[in-house]
């Protein structure tokens, strides 16, 4: 069969024309990344930038254990290309039941479209034995790793290796923004390192195990936590107790979370006269916060106290 | 043939341009730089390498003691018991209760005076393989000083077919009603709703399968449906197919950070059954009201939620609103009268709850509901009905609740109950007070 060049050259401009207009289409469809927490959907836009879509499902000012299982929530599982969480149990009482009813078998634990943080740091606090009486114990350990900047560069190294991997065509992309972040974190961390030599050692009190990875970066010193153990709401008892216990230390200051009441915090004070500082608990994400904007504000109030 | 070359590497070049274009444009302009960045890449790269085997070093030298359990029991389900009871107290007697346009089965009777053990239940559940999600659940309450075991539940559904589709197999809660689908011990009263009492003999459950599609879409969209045996209650009687069947649906979203909602439409059709009421002792001989024919129920549903900032844990608020209608077409006969008593039956019963829950404290929660219920029932022989209880006079079934709980943790909670209750002519006042307690895994936390 004979085949004109002239109908052989168009056939081929038809077929490479095409092939550009999909590898157009597909380079820019975006993936949607589902993050529990704020802190993993600014990681993940810094990384993925406008090549990611993001939705947060959690805000700074909500508790990441006391989520449900809403319908808003179900709705976004179900889309998401990439979930990307805290782990450790954190989110145990809502995401489980949010992926099964989502129906959506890609980020499913085990597949690629499932990035658990907490994998790729050494975590605190595994406990000894499990036991109810221990109050809000994760059988994996602390789950609040985001608090140690030092973590933040490990799973940034991961979730860019993950995203890389979901969608391959845009990894210079990608590899570029991160490399970005990573230069700029490290430069920022040297900021917060010399920020921080001021508390180290200094005597701490906080409101529940929330900052243990930041307290164990900067070499603070936690004397005691204000919940009788993680989850339970500080009893009179325990207070009077803490306040006779505490009464011959020197502390610097009481720590809590934003979302949580002040008031066991503020009496403490007035007992000891130590400040009473709220960090924000995490990157307010939906107010356009970036991660190091976040810690910066955290070192800010820490070492604007002292 | 030089010409072919020349078009096709235009093209390449052309499709290589305009897709590397953005990306090009994206990268850092020093090329100096992006060599030193790619340095950087590689070498963390190489530390999370280290990092996953310094792990595995930890795992193995048992520095990390959750991980240290190697056996089989390391693939035990979780497990979680619920220890569930109750003091009542009636100014009427329990024994009498009725209500009159509803012929009452199923389990549509009050707690026992005094002390009793409610719904105590033992749930297991877990991942069966990659692709099946296993759940197991009886519950064991005593009737009539004997221990009664239930199987409630005892269902798989798929974790694997993806595309936003789910199927259920085995025993399960419907899905006809928001309540029906939680067990007893997560309601916010102690009891059922009058409805969900005058229909479903407190809650529906049978043996069968349900599919479910969740939409791609930016607000929650859920389409399904089910197919029963059709042997439980309000269904009855052998069925050599699909004796019972629904189709729902649920839709909902979020309002802002603070605001959530939920609502559902459904629909169950049973033909040809056989329905069996509770009976009642009749000068000596128990007489058991047994309808046969057509039945259907239409329900709708309403959730709202509201939580400052949308934190849950201290304070928020729930709205809560349900409604059915059931309509029964067919023979009512009360077996065992003699002679045998018999009429037609065209019945019509409707009814709603509104319920209003303020967790005002991170430890303390208080709620009222308001139930109400309406009947329409006819037939040959109006002495047959009035015989099984479908006759109103006139009465129109209302109840108003009012409960306050202290929740120390998620695991514990003691609540108590008020009702003022009109569901027929004797008004009653009841007080329950409640413990609920969950020993074992954690308990997921469903809209």
């Amino acid at each position: 069969m004979h085949i004109n060049p002239g109908m052989r050259r168009g056939f081929l401009l038809t077929v490479s024309l095409c092939a550009c207009l999909l590898h157009s289409v597909s380079a820019q469809a975006t993936l949607n990344v589902f993050a529990c927490e704020p802190e993993w959907a600014a990681l993940a836009k810094t990384i993925g930038g406008d090549r990611l879509t993001v939705y947060s499902a959690t805000t700074a000012m909500q508790d990441p254990h006391h989520i449900q299982a809403r319908p808003g929530l179900i709705a976004k599982a179900r889309r998401a290309d990439l979930l990307v969480c805290s782990g450790a149990e954190l989110e145990v009482g809502w995401l489980p039941l949010l992926l099964r009813k989502s129906g959506n078998a890609d980020v499913r634990p085990g597949q690629p479209g499932n990035f658990a943080a907490a994998d790729y740091v050494k975590k605190y606090g595994v406990p000894e034995k499990l036991d109810r009486r221990l109050g809000d114990v994760h059988a994996e350990g602390n789950p609040h790793i985001h608090t140690s900047p030092e973590n933040i560069l490990m799973v940034a190294a991961a979730l860019h290796q993950r995203i890389t991997e979901l969608d391959p065509d845009n990894t210079g992309y990608y590899r570029a923004n991160y490399a970005v972040f990573e230069k700029n974190w490290r430069q920022s961390m040297q900021q917060w390192q010399q920020q921080a030599a001021s508390l180290r050692g200094a005597n701490i009190v906080t409101h529940h195990t929330y900052w243990t990875y930041l307290n164990e970066w900067a070499g603070m010193n936690v004397l005691a936590t204000l919940e009788p153990v993680p989850g339970v709401s500080p009893s009179s008892s325990h207070l009077a107790r803490l306040k006779k216990q505490l009464s011959q230390q020197d502390i610097k200051m009481i720590i809590h979370v934003a979302y949580v009441s002040d008031r066991p915090s503020q009496w403490l004070a007035e007992q000891t006269g130590a400040p009473v500082i709220a960090l924000p608990a995490t990157v307010d994400f939906q107010g356009g916060q970036t991660l190091s904007q976040w810690f910066d504000d955290v070192m800010q109030r820490l070492v604007g106290d002292l | 043939m030089k010409n072919l070359y020349i078009n096709s590497a235009v093209s390449i070049a052309l499709c290589a341009c305009t897709s590397l274009s953005q990306a090009e444009t994206r990268k850092t302009e020093d090329q100096d730089n992006e060599n030193d960045m790619l340095l950087r890449v590689q070498a963390l790269e190489q530390r999370i390498q280290e990092m996953d085997a310094d792990q595995s070093e930890q795992q193995t030298s048992g520095l990390s003691p959750a991980r240290r359990q190697v056996s089989d029991n390391g693939f035990n389900p979780a497990i979680s018991v619920i220890i569930d009871g109750v003091y009542a107290s009636y100014k009427s007697d329990p024994e009498e209760y009725r209500i009159p346009g509803y012929a009452l089965g199923g389990e549509a009777e009050l707690a026992p005076k005094g002390f009793s053990l409610g719904h105590s239940e033992i749930t297991m559940s877990n991942n069966i393989d990659d692709k099946f999600f296993g759940q197991f659940t009886v519950a064991i309450a005593e009737h009539e000083g004997e221990v009664e075991v239930e199987l409630e539940e005892a269902f798989f559904e798929t974790l694997s077919l993806g595309h936003g589709f789910t199927i259920r197999g085995g025993r399960f809660y419907s899905a006809l009603g928001y309540l029906n689908q939680q067990h007893p011990h997560a309601w916010d009263f102690q009891d059922a709703p009058l409805i969900y009492r005058g229909i479903f003999g407190n809650q529906y459950f049978d043996d069968g399968l349900r599919a479910s599609y969740v939409t791609p879409t930016d607000v929650f969209l859920e389409l399904g449906a089910e197919v029963f045996s059709g042997r439980k209650y309000p269904a009855g009687g052998e069925h050599s197919g699909a004796g019972s069947w629904t189709g729902f649906i649920n839709s909902g979203g979020d309002i802002g950070t603070s605001h959530s909602w939920q609502a559902g439409v459904s629909y169950w059709a049973a033909d040809s059954i056989e329905r069996e009421y509770g009976g009642h002792d009749h000068d000596g001989t128990a007489e058991v009201p047994l309808f046969e024919g057509d039945s259907n129920i239409v329900g709708a549903n309403l959730i709202y939620k509201w939580a400052p900032n949308g934190n849950y844990r201290d304070q928020n608020l729930k709205f809560q609103f349900e409604y059915f209608t059931r309509d029964d077409d067919g023979q009512l006969t009360l077996l065992d009268s003699n002679p045998l008593e018999e009429s037609t039956l065209s019945s019509k019963q409707s009814g709603y709850y509104a319920q209003l829950r303020w967790k005002f404290l991170r430890e303390w929660a208080t709620a009222v509901r308001y139930d109400r219920l309406d009947s329409d029932n006819a037939g040959s022989d109006l002495d047959v009905l009035d015989e099984a209880g479908l006759i109103s006079a006139g009465h129109t079934p209302v109840r108003a609740s009012i409960m306050a709980e202290w929740i120390p943790s998620e695991f514990s909670r003691i609540r108590v109950q008020y009702n003022r209750d009109e569901s027929y002519q004797v008004a009653d006042d009841q007080v329950y007070v409640q413990y609920t307690f969950s020993i074992g895994a954690h308990g997921a936390h469903a809209y």
